[in-house]
């Protein structure tokens, strides 16, 4: 057994640390949340250029061919940003659809341009209605002719506005279908909405009569399930990482501030209230880390622990991040309750994060199935 | 990364398996509905005879060296039996081993004198001895440093005069480190020294006293004018603190790891439990709000069991464990009382059943663990000092002002 991480990875994260700090400092990721500023091709180059972008994609299709723990380095930094934008929802929910699909046709036309990131894609999964999403897949595919028409709606469709492309699950013939559907599409208007959080980007996407080419057909019934498990899994671990990399930036912000902050005379670091409040969120934090790592190399692996130890990461990080920015926030006081400290960026990201592809309540009754209770 | 056993590994867990299956105590393994013994003559009896077969097998003291009876076995196989045989020490004989297995010998190994070596380790790993802990009295509980039980030099011996308090396993056990004061007239954590001190000397007089559960689990010890070699001191004079508290890094993280898959199997029979009682006339396994709260269970299970593993890898290189090294215990203690809230939470009226004939579903068990479980957070360092440690030392947070000065 080995917990660790090995050299490449740790000049990876090295390489991810710097990179948020530079290009992704509080000051940007502050403009950006005002409106003064956008994310930028400029900034989604220079992630290209790093090779970030084709750590997934098989070598057969010019990317790097490398490991989920290996992206997992990157995206736990990129929580510290936190760095917004479309690249988890471009590299997980599309390129490991398309990828885990294993349709030749798809992965020749779509990898090796998601790889050198000439395009990007996201996934719409969610529906209005009821909550448990696994039931509750409306949008239909009548086949035409030769084309398909989508009719329906999906909303919290991350990054659609930055995407060049959609997979859309949806109901065909009775069973669960994906369909790569190409933007812009006449008759699929995708609105991106005002959300909480501003470092994610999400949409509605309305389908009305929406006419796709008959290839637009990834997978559809059993293999479209299984692909959609494991894509599922994996942007839930992505997301916990992301939260873990978030919440021990937030600490870092409180426990400075708990060391300079002087009150009655001393740092207020000093008084247990903080203190222990402090080492209570240590405590979830190297926790949620503990769970997470497991989670990412378990999705390298066959078998159940990919789905099991996946929606325990959900659920453990999604705690672990609303409870940290929510104390740090009490240990910060009124500054951190303004909207000129960075913290509410955060806050808000751990709401957003938290509840996409599933929140804890439905994890855990995932968890509840997988183990046969 | 890689949580896969190597094939030496597997082929390890599959003999120390089997071998388990025809030494562990009788109607354990794999029946879920076992009754704990509540004499500790029998628990002390059963530690004796297991850990003396583990011996015989040369599984005792995996990470032990061989000239002292140990395995001198590698950090996989250490968590392979832990794991194994966690359960079996906390569910059928008490957690009799913690002191002696624990703290004892670990303690004995990094700082005793050859001679201690040799007289104390094939011992202890083999069971013939049982240690208990001397180290809390009425005036020094978290803060330990503060005890008064002196021991005085008189020519090449120590007279022990003084009080130990919540001492585990002191009415069976035959040994017992010591924590007492050699010099008064240095700051409090510069005169203490530490002691192995047989429990039959005269002048001990050891008084069980009941915990929350009804279980004389732990004991006040006097001690008067007991007069012990000075060859029994530990490190040397005025070492004792650092003595009692720099050595249990190793075996603490084990610890976790065995209790980790101790927990898990509470859990198993949680959820056992669950199928069988009855909610709204169904299983209160598929009642929506049992279904969450235990499958939180199981995350946080999850989150211990790789906590632990994230420790051992370090280990397993050579290297000390960072942060999380230091959240283990904290994290544990509250999570087992968590646990056993959900049990007596779901068995509902008949959780107050400590009845030695009626008691159904299990309630005496879970109602023992549950009360147990509130020790957890107290026991080695209550979850107030934990968080001290983990706010001071880890995160670097100030001292306050009364104890920062206190201390200098």
């Amino acid at each position: 057994m080995d917990f660790s991480f090995t050299e490449e990875q740790e000049i990876l994260r090295d390489t991810a640390k710097r990179f948020i700090q530079n290009e992704c400092g509080t000051e940007f990721v502050k403009q950006l949340v005002d409106g003064n500023r956008e994310f930028t091709d400029e900034i989604w180059q220079k992630m290209v250029e790093l090779g970030w972008t084709s750590i997934l994609i098989p070598e057969e299709y010019d990317g790097l061919g490398l490991s989920f723990v290996d992206l997992s380095v990157i995206l736990e930094e990129m929580g510290k940003g936190p760095l917004p934008g479309p690249f988890t929802s471009s590299v997980v929910l599309a390129g490991e659809t398309i990828r885990l699909a294993e349709n030749p046709q798809k992965a020749q036309h779509y990898l090796s341009r998601l790889g050198a990131g000439e395009i990007r894609g996201t996934l719409a999964w969610a529906e209005e209605g009821d909550l448990n999403m696994w039931d509750n897949i409306n949008l239909s595919a009548r086949v035409q002719g030769d084309a398909f028409i989508l009719d329906g709606r999906k909303v919290f469709v991350p990054h659609a506005d930055q995407a060049d492309f959609v997979v859309c699950v949806a109901l065909c013939e009775g069973e669960t279908a994906l369909f790569v559907v190409d933007i812009p599409c006449p008759g699929l208007k995708i609105n991106k909405i005002d959300t909480l959080d501003r470092t994610t980007s999400l949409c509605l996407l309305d389908f009305g009569s929406t006419l796709i080419p008959r290839d637009a057909l990834l997978a559809k019934g059993k293999s479209a399930e299984t692909v959609l498990g494991s894509v599922l899994n994996r942007i839930n671990v992505a997301y916990a990482l992301d939260m873990v990399g978030g919440g021990q930036k937030v600490l870092d912000i409180g426990v400075e501030y708990a060391k300079t902050r002087i009150q009655f005379g001393q740092p207020i670091g000093a008084f247990q209230a903080i203190k222990h409040k402090a080492a209570e969120l240590l405590m979830e934090i190297e926790g949620a880390r503990s769970i997470v790592y497991y989670a990412a190399w378990a999705q390298d692996q066959e078998g159940t622990e990919s789905t099991v130890s996946a929606s325990a990461a959900k659920v453990f990080c999604t705690e672990m991040y609303r409870n940290v920015t929510k104390e740090v926030l009490q240990i910060l006081g009124g500054i951190g309750f303004s909207w000129e400290h960075e913290l509410h960026i955060f806050l808000k990201r751990a709401k957003c994060l938290g509840t996409l592809f599933g929140d804890v309540s439905f994890h855990r009754e995932k968890l509840a199935v997988a183990l046969n209770y | 990364m890689d949580f896969h056993y190597t094939e030496e590994e597997k082929a390890f867990k599959e003999k120390f398996d089997s071998w388990l299956m025809s030494n562990a105590p009788e109607g354990y393994l794999g029946n879920m509905d076992y009754e704990p013994p509540e004499d500790w003559e029998q628990m002390a009896a059963e530690y004796r005879k297991f850990q003396r077969s583990l011996f015989d097998a040369g599984y005792a003291g995996i990470n032990f060296p061989k000239a002292y009876g140990g395995a001198e076995g590698t950090v996989m196989e250490n968590i392979i039996v832990s794991e194994a045989t966690g359960p079996i020490y906390f569910h059928t004989m008490g957690g009799l081993h913690v002191i002696s297995l624990g703290l004892a010998a670990p303690t004995i190994l990094a700082w005793g004198s050859e001679e201690q070596k040799q007289t104390f380790l094939p011992p202890t790993l083999s069971g013939e001895i049982i240690w208990c802990q001397g180290f809390s009295e009425p005036n020094a509980g978290s803060d330990l440093a503060n005890l008064n039980t002196r021991a005085t030099r008189i020519g090449n011996e120590y007279v022990i005069e003084g009080q130990k308090v919540w001492s585990s396993f002191a009415h069976i056990a035959d040994w017992c480190i010591l924590v007492v004061r050699t010099d008064p007239n240095v700051p409090k954590h510069k005169g203490l020294s530490y002691f192995l001190v047989d429990m039959k000397l005269p002048g001990i007089e050891v008084n069980p006293i009941k915990n929350i559960a009804g279980d004389p689990e732990f004991n006040e010890i006097f001690f008067e004018e007991v007069r012990i070699p000075e060859d029994m001191r530990v490190g040397q004079e005025g070492d004792g603190w650092k003595v009692a508290l720099t050595t249990l890094g190793h075996e603490r993280y084990v610890g976790e790891v065995a209790l980790a898959s101790t927990f898990l199997r509470e859990y198993e029979e949680l959820v056992e439990l669950a199928r069988t009682v009855k909610l709204n006339g169904a299983p209160a396994s598929k009642d929506p709000l049992i279904r969450q709260r235990l499958a939180q269970i199981f995350v946080e299970l999850m989150v211990m069991r790789y906590n632990g593993y994230r420790n051992m890898s370090k280990l397993a290189k050579g290297e000390m464990p960072g942060p999380e090294g230091s959240i283990g215990k904290l994290f544990w203690s509250e999570l087992h009382q968590r646990l056993t809230e959900v049990a007596v939470d779901l068995i509902g009226p008949y959780h107050q059943l400590n009845d030695p004939i009626y008691r159904p579903y299990h309630s005496t068990r879970w109602i023992q663990r549950f009360l147990r479980a509130k020790g957890n957070t107290i026991e080695q360092g209550t979850s107030e000092i934990q968080k001290n440690i983990i706010g001071e030392r880890v995160l670097g947070l100030p001292k306050d002002a009364a104890r920062a000065k206190k201390k200098s």
